[in-house]
């Protein structure tokens, strides 16, 4: 069973997911002032401005802090094991909930702080989910 | 010097008394809790003409709810922030009563959780129902529980002040204690088929199954049905009710989420918990009773910081000294009922810590702490970690 899916129409996150069917981590900035604005929006949440524009992150960050689920009854997680959520700060500045993949066992293998790279999984819908792994 | 001013009261109270209730509804809970509260006070379901609502009873919320219940209310509130709206609504009933808006304002609280089997802790993150959302999008796809999202913060307070497990464990351990001295609160973890009905060490806490690192078990509360009211009065009814009345000198409400470059230890708690203790005029160290929402062990930790019990990431320290037990010498007692953790969490749990709050500055408590004066119910609603309410009530009796 597929995990739970971004649905369509929604206008403020449909540029981020479009973006990833290229594996591609896009992130706002408001042109005048220079802010991160993310998760995606319309406007700027420090001053309401709609001058934003979009670009396109490097994929490395640092772990801020995580939780290894050993307990999901989702269809689509109960058969994982214990797996890691994660918030990951982005080295442009800006935070985005994710998984961590790629590490032997997760209740011992990942700390806070640890550096991280995206790591995209390619979803049956056509978007792709950034996940990170150890950089 | 505790604020003198004396606005709205609260005057009756009702906890519904199980927490397994198959084959009755949430709406039928709000009504016979209504109906035991304003006995309790003293006053007739006439006499309500205004109605708080969180939105709990099954689409009927509003002009739903007066309808169902029979009310002409001429103030309504739907504020629906998770599981603190009930303070929000004590802190808009007091406000309405001042501005002479309604007399009589009646909270009330359904829920069948448990019958329903709602997983609320442990399905999810976003199930992918319900309207799309900027947010649902950005956060349905990770697997993220609502017991993950809590354990997050933990996981993070534990990296920035080197809190341990074990000094979370306290938590348990000292509500777990005024659970068995609770009779709803045993048959609740009776009928919940708790293992060990008991009170309980550090090393159960610590032994009991991980669920999401690093929060165990028995620092996850309960999913119960229940339910309860409260009744609010102004000054000129409250002093014709039966019981003593419990003043609200203070309140505060506030929101908090994620941000980038934001710290997740802090929650709302720091903006709404400042705003009340000003209008009550009264500081931390001066509150007997902390009833504190303990959806986990960490809720409290960080609410116990925000609201300057502690300084923030001092927590740890401050309830490890077996402080937060009804018959410690110092201050302040914690959830006396039994909390979320060990009596009653049908999943917004906010109605009941005002009930309990109100129970001590009567004398009424299971676990009474000694000559109770002043209390604070904060409520959490939503995530603590991605994003969450605050709402805070200072309680005063004469």
């Amino acid at each position: 069973m597929d995990r739970p899916q971004p649905r369509f129409p929604e206008p403020d996150t449909q540029p981020f997911w479009d973006a990833t069917k290229e594996h591609k981590l896009t992130y706002q900035v408001d042109r005048d002032t220079g802010d991160v604005v993310f998760f995606p929006r319309a406007h700027n949440p420090k001053n309401g401005s709609r001058n934003l524009e979009w670009r396109e992150s490097k994929g490395q960050g640092t772990i801020y802090s995580y939780s290894v689920v050993r307990l999901n009854r989702h269809p689509a997680f109960a058969p994982l094991g214990p797996y890691a959520v994660a918030y990951v700060d982005l080295d442009e500045g800006f935070r985005i909930l994710t998984n961590i993949v790629g590490v032997a066992d997760p209740t011992s293998d990942i700390t806070i702080g640890q550096r991280v790279k995206v790591q995209w999984e390619d979803q049956t819908t056509g978007i792709s989910l950034p996940m990170f792994t150890p950089a | 010097m505790v604020s003198q001013r004396r606005d709205a009261a609260i005057v009756g109270i009702h906890e519904y008394p199980k927490r397994k209730a198959p084959g009755v509804t949430p709406l039928q809970i709000k009504a016979e809790c209504a109906a035991r509260a304003l006995d309790d006070a003293g006053l007739k379901w006439s006499d309500v003409d205004g109605l708080y609502d969180a939105q709990d009873g099954a689409g009927m919320a509003g002009l739903g709810l007066a309808e169902y219940f029979g009310f002409k209310p001429n103030v309504i509130d739907t504020t629906a922030v998770g599981g603190s709206s009930y303070e929000f609504h004590a802190s808009h009933a007091k406000r309405d009563i001042a501005a002479g808006k309604c007399k009589v304002a009646l909270l009330t609280y359904g829920s069948t959780a448990h019958s329903d089997s709602r997983r609320i802790g442990s399905m999810g993150g976003g199930m992918g129902a319900g309207p799309a959302s900027p947010l649902s999008n950005m956060t349905d796809s990770w697997g993220m529980t609502l017991i993950a999202n809590y354990a997050m913060v933990a996981q993070r307070h534990m990296y920035q002040y080197g809190t341990t497990s074990e000094q979370l464990a306290r938590i348990s351990v000292a509500t777990r204690a005024h659970a068995m001295r609770n009779p709803e609160a045993v048959q609740a973890m009776t009928d919940l088929e708790f293992v060990g009905i008991n009170e309980i060490t550090v090393e159960d806490v610590l032994n009991s199954r991980m669920i999401a690192d690093p929060l165990h078990l028995l620092e996850c509360c309960m999913v119960s049905d229940g339910g309860g009211a409260v009744v609010i009065a102004s000054p000129e009814v409250a002093r014709d009710c039966k019981k003593k009345p419990v003043w609200i000198i203070g309140s505060g409400e506030a929101t908090k989420y994620s941000e980038n470059g934001g710290d997740l230890t802090v929650s709302a708690a720091a903006q709404s918990g400042p705003r009340a203790w000003a209008e009550a005029d009264v500081s931390a160290d001066e509150i007997d009773i902390a009833m504190i929402y303990d959806s986990f062990t960490i809720t409290v930790m960080i609410m116990l910081e925000d609201l300057g019990f502690c300084k923030k990431g001092e927590g740890g320290a401050f309830v490890s000294e077996q402080r937060l037990r009804w018959d410690s010498p110092l201050k302040p007692a914690l959830n006396t009922d039994g909390g979320g953790l060990s009596s009653n969490h049908p999943g917004m749990r906010g109605l009941f810590l005002l009930l309990e709050a109100t129970r001590q500055l009567r004398g009424e408590s299971t676990s009474q702490r000694a000559d109770a004066r002043l209390a604070v119910a904060h409520g959490n609603g939503g995530m603590l970690a991605t994003s969450h309410t605050g709402g805070t009530i200072i309680l005063a009796r004469d």
